[in-house]
């Protein structure tokens, strides 16, 4: 999982692909997983690192994120090619 | 070393719901670094906005509908000529272009007055009823279009394509027609307003990105600024845009303007499908009404285009800022009716 080249996220969560010139905003979740996926982590690594912030079971934030990268995916934001 | 000054006739002072690029072109002239200006109004119609923004336009002159024709439009260039003395022209409607191409000639050797102007071959191919052997030429997926006379015509080549289609006008106007009762309504509409043929294009889904741009007249693209429209009014216009990285969508723009050499300014009209593909829907050979976006994205192309039109030699612009924004908006100017009286009666203001 791979965020596309021209994909920005800022402070505030605002996220712009500047190869479609569409914006979204994002909750401080959404804003979380998309800077760990930012700095290169696994969709595993992303996982630990929500089981340690938030308080869920695995099996919840597992769907969660596999509906999360469903929605990116449709948006063209992550690049899945190499998966 | 001041810089020099330079007269500069712009048309296209419309600044209505469906604006023309005058104001958008004056705009990116009066931030030139490399020269200043003073700039001379041709407007058709005495309610024309620009006409009465004396920030940005210093005269105004009424000129001749297009449908006057060549002499008459000479005739009164050669007056305000007499009393301006224009270095250049930038003319900025699709329908007056045609003229300014056969003048350009007579205007720069007789007058003085320089343009930078698509040539008449340039001009004509880019027609939208030649569109679709203009990609076939130069190797650019267009939408298939056939052109129709009469309501049968209309609907069997409909038929053909396949439900929906566009029908088009030969000059404006687009509908999107998903059976044959909705082809022979918008023909009808579309044929007693424009005349025919009227034009049956397939129909691409996707959303539509611009370029504006110029190209050297010798293959070489100076500038090019991508957009995708945010906001578009009822016309089809937009309000709102924003500039996008777009890489292949560049490499497109370029070699079209390298197998054309094309000459002048441009906006191409594309069509972009989720699979990525791009689908040429048309070419205006002139700037675009949100033109003054490439200036604030840093590419002021109006001063390039003078540039190259006084004969100096510039260099391609090298980016553009990804991400600015434009945001069009209406404005109420109180005007007093001697000015109206004036260039109503006078022709000048």
């Amino acid at each position: 999982m791979k965020l596309k080249s021209n994909v920005a996220v800022s402070d505030s969560g605002f996220v712009f692909n500047a190869a479609t010139g569409d914006s979204y905003s994002i909750n401080p979740i959404g804003q979380f997983i998309f800077n760990l996926i930012k700095n290169g982590a696994t969709e595993e690594e992303v996982i630990k690192h929500i089981l340690k912030k938030y308080s869920v079971d695995r099996p919840t934030a597992e769907k969660d994120l596999y509906d999360f990268k469903k929605i990116l995916e449709s948006y063209k934001l992550i690049d899945t090619t190499n998966e | 070393m001041s810089n020099p000054r330079y007269t500069i006739g712009v048309s296209g002072l419309n600044a209505i719901d469906s604006p023309g690029p005058g104001l958008a072109v004056i705009k990116a002239l009066r931030d030139a670094e490399s020269f200043d200006v003073r700039i001379i109004g041709l407007a058709y119609e005495s309610m024309e906005p620009g006409l009465y923004m004396h920030d940005l336009v210093d005269k105004s002159y009424l000129v001749p509908y297009p449908s006057a024709g060549q002499d008459v439009l000479l005739k009164r260039l050669q007056y305000i000529h007499s009393v301006e003395k224009p270095n250049m022209l930038v003319p900025n409607f699709d329908a007056e272009l045609f003229n300014y191409i056969k003048l350009q000639k007579t205007l720069e050797k007789d007058l003085g007055i320089k343009t930078f102007l698509p040539s008449e071959k340039q001009f004509n191919e880019r027609h939208k009823s030649n569109l679709y052997a203009f990609g076939l030429k130069h190797g650019i997926k267009v939408p298939a279009v056939r052109m129709a006379n009469t309501m049968i015509e209309a609907t069997n080549m409909a038929s053909q394509l396949g439900y929906p289609v566009v029908v088009k006008g030969k000059f404006y106007d687009a509908r999107i027609a998903s059976t044959p009762e909705q082809v022979m309504q918008y023909f009808s509409k579309i044929s007693a307003q424009w005349g025919t043929p009227v034009l049956i294009q397939e129909f691409i889904s996707g959303h539509e990105v611009n370029v504006c741009g110029i190209g050297n007249g010798k293959g070489e693209t100076i500038g090019a600024v991508p957009m995708k429209k945010l906001y578009v009014t009822e016309k089809g216009k937009a309000w709102s845009g924003v500039t996008l990285a777009d890489e292949k969508l560049l490499e497109i723009c370029k070699n079209l303007v390298e197998s054309t050499s094309w000459r002048g300014p441009f906006e191409l009209e594309f069509m972009k499908t989720k699979n990525d593909e791009y689908y040429l829907l048309e070419i205006n050979p002139r700037f675009p009404a949100w033109c003054y976006l490439s200036v604030g994205a840093g590419q002021n192309q109006v001063e390039a285009l003078v540039k190259l039109a006084m004969g100096e030699d510039i260099k391609p612009f090298d980016n553009y800022e990804v991400g600015k924004m434009f945001i069009r908006y209406s404005n109420d100017m109180i005007v007093n009716l001697e000015e109206f009286e004036s260039i109503s009666t006078l022709g000048e203001l």
